[in-house]
């Protein structure tokens, strides 16, 4: 078996006395989908901010295809290819649709910092089709000149996708992408999911809507109360008592 | 909005040129068609349209940036002593120190984003302020101002026998006409560069920087370097200016670099409308404009012009305006910055959009009523 | 000896007025969350209050005593303060002590300042950018600053102690000092005033449940809204406390530096600074880093100092800043979460 594309291990994170994440491990292999199960509170958006960077671990390290991520600048590891796809809309209001999604493609095409201010036109077209392909693909193409302000909050959250996708992650982290959508928008973008996976993405995906798991997720981890209680196949955890107790029995399924 | 729209721009530009140039012509009536104050315009533009790359695009408020319009001014008035009184040497000059200093500034300012960044600002700008009045004086001259003398080295000047008092390029005296519109090339050029960079890759980035600075780095930015570059440029638009202003008349003061100076230029840019490729400017002409006028009112001269009047309210009149006027400018302008905060945040150039728009509204809204009658017919 | 005593006494002077002012600002940020650029002005309205306090009980009566003549040979004219001639001795008292007196004057006026300001400007800002916030309160102090010259004139005007202390006390009898150290009693007071007021409002926010609820607020406004608190109200209260701590800091500051019309930006900047030194929002870091920047300041502006470093006075507190922003920056005492960034 090859390496791990991202590799989680021994990561403590704590909050004042509250402890968030407790000794998480967690391998995520090549082209797979690996989706994160959990109460509200459990630690799942913590883990995600530990990987890309915005907060750093207590204990453990990151390891990102062999490199150590922990303690890098959020835009040293974005450049190394993580991408997330943020829960609330964290879109650049005063700038275009189309604008939001060529900017993280001049961060990949300029890198983190480069003063091109009178760069010709000659790839500029090239860029434009690309984001106008991605808005196609989440159907925002229409919108492509609107401000995003605008925008209605599911409409944003597809911006959000395209935003991630745009960037040819090697590794996509979706936080809830489908929160906040209609059932028919929620199958388009599982549709979608479904196609960047046949393209060997990775994907790491938080969701509480449990029909988007089973229908996207390769495995299952299922943290509670910062800890990851169970990990398997869909069917493992379908049938796991421990998990049914802690969050399917609940409210939820 | 997309990029390149060049043709468009270039279309912009040749319009804005145009008003520019026949300034002279359609001031008149305003009684603003004399050269020494359109420089003013022009220099302020330039000042204002700086600062708007800092404070519009990028969203860092300085309240520091009158210190390197004034050190631009030194700047020039030591090259003028120096090497020469042709002004395109003091203006590189200039442009050079105002980004230098914006550079050391920028180091420790940068640091830090929002209010402590404004803070930290404002304090560079007092440093600087109280230290051109002290151990800066061999520098600065302190009170009386540094000023040009005869027995200035001007080895430039006196290597190629040029001569004069007064800053000329190659003899075109820079007092009248001919010092408005170098001037106005200078702005001219000051905002095709501001256009460029706003349409460009860079602008979108530092637009997006005041939008959402964290959310840029999780895109793969480093923003920082992105920031300083703005800061940067923005100061050395504003030496660019404070040497304009020496090349107008060849003398700096440390009164340049005082806060209410850098409130000035924030108000020029809040009033136009911040973010705004043209706003900067209307805002910076109209406020000089507005200064030359109510600052030469006198009491006598308000009762000259209320003469028509009654007495009493003659009186009465002069009365509640002459607080305004005059000495009492100042309080128009922090009234009028209030104002503008208050109603208008986004400037002239926010409401002309809301006028406009209402406009639109008007005229479409006849249509859809007549066919909203028709069924009734 | 006696120069360290005396450098450290007038570094607390100075450092009260940091203090006070500063200890407003952070109440205000910290609770509000606005930054306020008029706060200066406060200040200097309060200084300006002793002045108009002092020149109310100075209106003169001119009578003409036929008795006495001058020394051209016309009958003496008599200047008798007014209030003297009406209540006597009582009259005299209030001549003598105008400027503590003015406290009086200045607490119902800064009150009614704060009040006006916080329901017809602040309140509605709060849901604004910083940066807006920044622009009008600082067209705000421009405005007051150009009323307050407008009326008063561009010069300074000097304001008196009370003649009972104009005079200095002689420190080193009563520390037991060979060399003599003469510091003025009115200096004194002030400083003792200082602390008090620092005091009162800490425990006010320490010890009453309006205080709890204030200082709750601070720390997350959202819960305290949650818990069906009207801390709108509360606001207003608090802005009104600052307004009227800023004031009295002015009134008693007001015979040591003559007021001025731009005496509020002077000392806006500085407090800013000892501010963003103590950590923004910290009332016990705005004291500290007020007080600690007050002497360092004192200590540089000596002789000794100044030679070897020339203005080094004038410069060190944005020097000190600067150091502590980019070692702590959250300065001396900041929490973490406020204003990051």
């Amino acid at each position: 078996m090859s390496q791990p594309v991202l590799d989680v291990s021994d990561v403590d994170k704590n909050f004042g006395g509250l402890r968030a994440l407790s000794n998480i491990n967690l391998q995520i292999k090549q082209g797979t989908t690996h989706a994160i199960i959990g109460p509200n509170g459990a630690g799942k958006s913590t883990l995600l901010n530990v990987c890309i960077g915005r907060l750093p671990p207590d204990r453990g390290a990151v390891i990102f295809n062999s490199d150590v991520i922990t303690g890098r600048q959020p835009h040293e590891i974005n450049q190394m290819g993580v991408v997330r796809v943020f829960q609330t809309p964290a879109i650049f209001p005063d700038l275009s649709v189309k604008q939001n999604v060529m900017l993280p493609a001049f961060a990949k095409r300029d890198g983190a910092f480069r003063l091109n201010m009178m760069q010709a036109v000659a790839d500029q077209r090239q860029l434009e089709s690309e984001a106008e392909h991605w808005l196609e693909d989440v159907g925002l193409l229409s919108h492509q000149h609107q401000l995003v302000g605008s925008l209605s909050r599911g409409d944003k959250r597809r911006l959000e996708l395209a935003m991630g996708l745009i960037q040819k992650p090697r590794l996509l982290l979706l936080d809830e992408p489908t929160a906040g959508m209609s059932r028919h928008d929620t199958n388009t973008t599982i549709e979608l999911l479904k196609k960047i996976k046949l393209r060997g993405m990775t994907e790491v995906i938080i969701e509480h809507d449990m029909h988007v798991v089973f229908s996207l997720a390769d495995r299952i981890s299922v943290l509670a109360q910062g800890q990851i209680i169970a990990e398997g196949t869909p069917e493992e955890i379908r049938g796991n008592p421990k998990v049914q107790e802690a969050y399917l029995g609940g409210t939820q399924v | 909005m997309t990029f390149y729209k060049t043709r468009k721009d270039l279309l912009y530009l040749a319009i804005f040129a145009l008003v520019i140039v026949a300034m002279p012509l359609w001031l008149k009536p305003f009684g603003a068609g004399y050269p020494d104050l359109m420089q003013r315009f022009m220099i302020f533009g330039v000042f204002a349209i700086g600062f708007n790359i800092l404070f519009g695009m990028t969203g860092y408020l300085s309240f520091g940036h009158a210190a390197f319009l004034g050190a631009g001014s030194y700047a020039a008035v030591w090259s003028f002593k120096l090497l020469s009184l042709n002004p395109i040497p003091a203006l590189l000059f200039a442009m050079v120190v105002g980004g230098v200093f914006a550079a050391l500034v920028g180091v420790v300012s940068l640091r830090r984003s929002g209010i402590y960044f404004s803070i930290l600002t404002l304090a560079f700008a007092q440093m600087s302020y109280s230290l051109a009045y002290s151990v800066l004086m061999p520098i600065t001259h302190g009170d009386s101002g540094l000023q040009l003398a005869n027995t200035d080295p001007r080895v430039l000047d006196r290597l190629f026998g040029a001569d004069g008092t007064l800053p000329n390029l190659f003899g075109l005296s820079m007092h009248g006409m001919y010092g408005f519109y170098f001037c106005a090339l200078i702005l001219l050029a000051c905002f095709y560069f501001s256009m460029r960079l706003d349409n460009s890759p860079f602008g979108m980035a530092l637009r997006a920087i005041k939008s959402n600075q964290t959310r840029m780095s999780y895109t793969g930015f480093n923003t920082k370097p992105y920031a300083r570059t703005a800061f940067i440029i923005s100061g050395m638009y504003a030496g660019l200016a404070g040497g304009m202003l020496a090349v107008t008349d060849p003398l700096a003061g440390a009164e340049r670099m005082q806060w209410t100076a850098s409130g000035e230029v924030v108000l020029m840019t809040i009033l136009g409308g911040a973010g705004t490729l043209l706003g900067p400017f209307i805002g910076a002409v109209i406020i000089k404009y507005f200064e030359n006028i109510f600052s030469a009112f006198s009491d006598a001269k308000l009762n000259e012009i209320f003469a028509f009047l009654p007495d009493g309210l003659q009186d009465f009149i002069v009365m509640i305006v002459s607080p305004f006027v005059g000495e009492g400018w100042h309080l128009t302008l922090g009234i009028m910055f209030m104002l503008i905060v208050i109603f208008l945040p986004g400037g002239i150039m926010e409401g002309c959009r809301r006028v406009m728009k209402n406009l639109r509204r008007r005229s479409s809204e006849h249509p859809t009523r007549r066919s909203q009658l028709k069924p009734a017919e | 000896m006696d120069w360290l005593i005396l450098q450290f006494l007038n570094g607390l002077d100075k450092g009260g007025a940091y203090a006070l002012i500063a200890l407003g600002l952070t109440l205000v940020f910290g609770t509000l969350g606005v930054v306020n650029f008029a706060h200066g002005a406060l200040f200097m309205i309060g200084a300006f209050c002793a002045v108009v306090f002092s020149r109310l009980v100075r209106l003169e009566t001119v009578t003409v005593d036929p008795e006495r003549l001058s020394p051209w040979g016309t009958p003496l004219e008599v200047r008798t303060p007014v209030v003297e001639l009406w209540l006597g001795d009582f009259g005299t008292f209030l001549v003598q002590y105008s400027v503590p007196l003015a406290i009086l004057l200045a607490i119902p006026v800064m009150l009614l300042i704060g009040w006006a300001m916080e329901r017809g400007l602040i309140r509605h800002f709060y849901k604004r950018t910083h940066a807006e916030q920044i622009l009008v309160t600082f067209g705000l102090a421009i405005v007051l600053q150009e009323i307050v010259k407008a009326s008063f004139g561009a010069n300074a005007i000097p304001v008196y102690a009370p003649p009972a202390v104009s005079s200095s006390l002689n420190l080193s009898a009563s520390l037991g000092i060979g060399t003599d150290i003469f510091y003025p009693w009115w200096r004194l007071i002030y400083l003792g005033s200082a602390l008090l007021i620092i005091g009162l409002v800490i425990a006010f926010l320490q010890f009453t449940t309006y205080g709890m609820v204030i200082r709750a607020g601070m720390e997350d406004r959202q819960t305290v809204g949650f818990l069906g608190i009207n801390i709108q109200k509360r606001f207003t209260v608090v802005f009104g406390i600052a307004a009227v701590v800023a004031g009295v800091a002015g009134v008693l500051y007001s015979p040591i530096v003559s007021p001025n019309y731009h005496l509020g930006m002077d000392f806006l900047v500085l407090s800013f600074v000892v501010v963003v030194v103590g950590g923004m929002g910290s009332i016990p870091g705005a004291v500290l880093a007020g007080f600690l920047l007050g002497i360092v300041e004192s200590f540089a502006s000596m002789a000794a100092v100044t030679r070897v470093l020339p203005a080094i006075d004038q410069v060190i507190l944005y020097v000190v800043a600067i150091i502590v922003l980019l070692t702590l920056p959250r300065g001396l005492m900041g929490r973490k979460g406020v204003m990051e960034g």
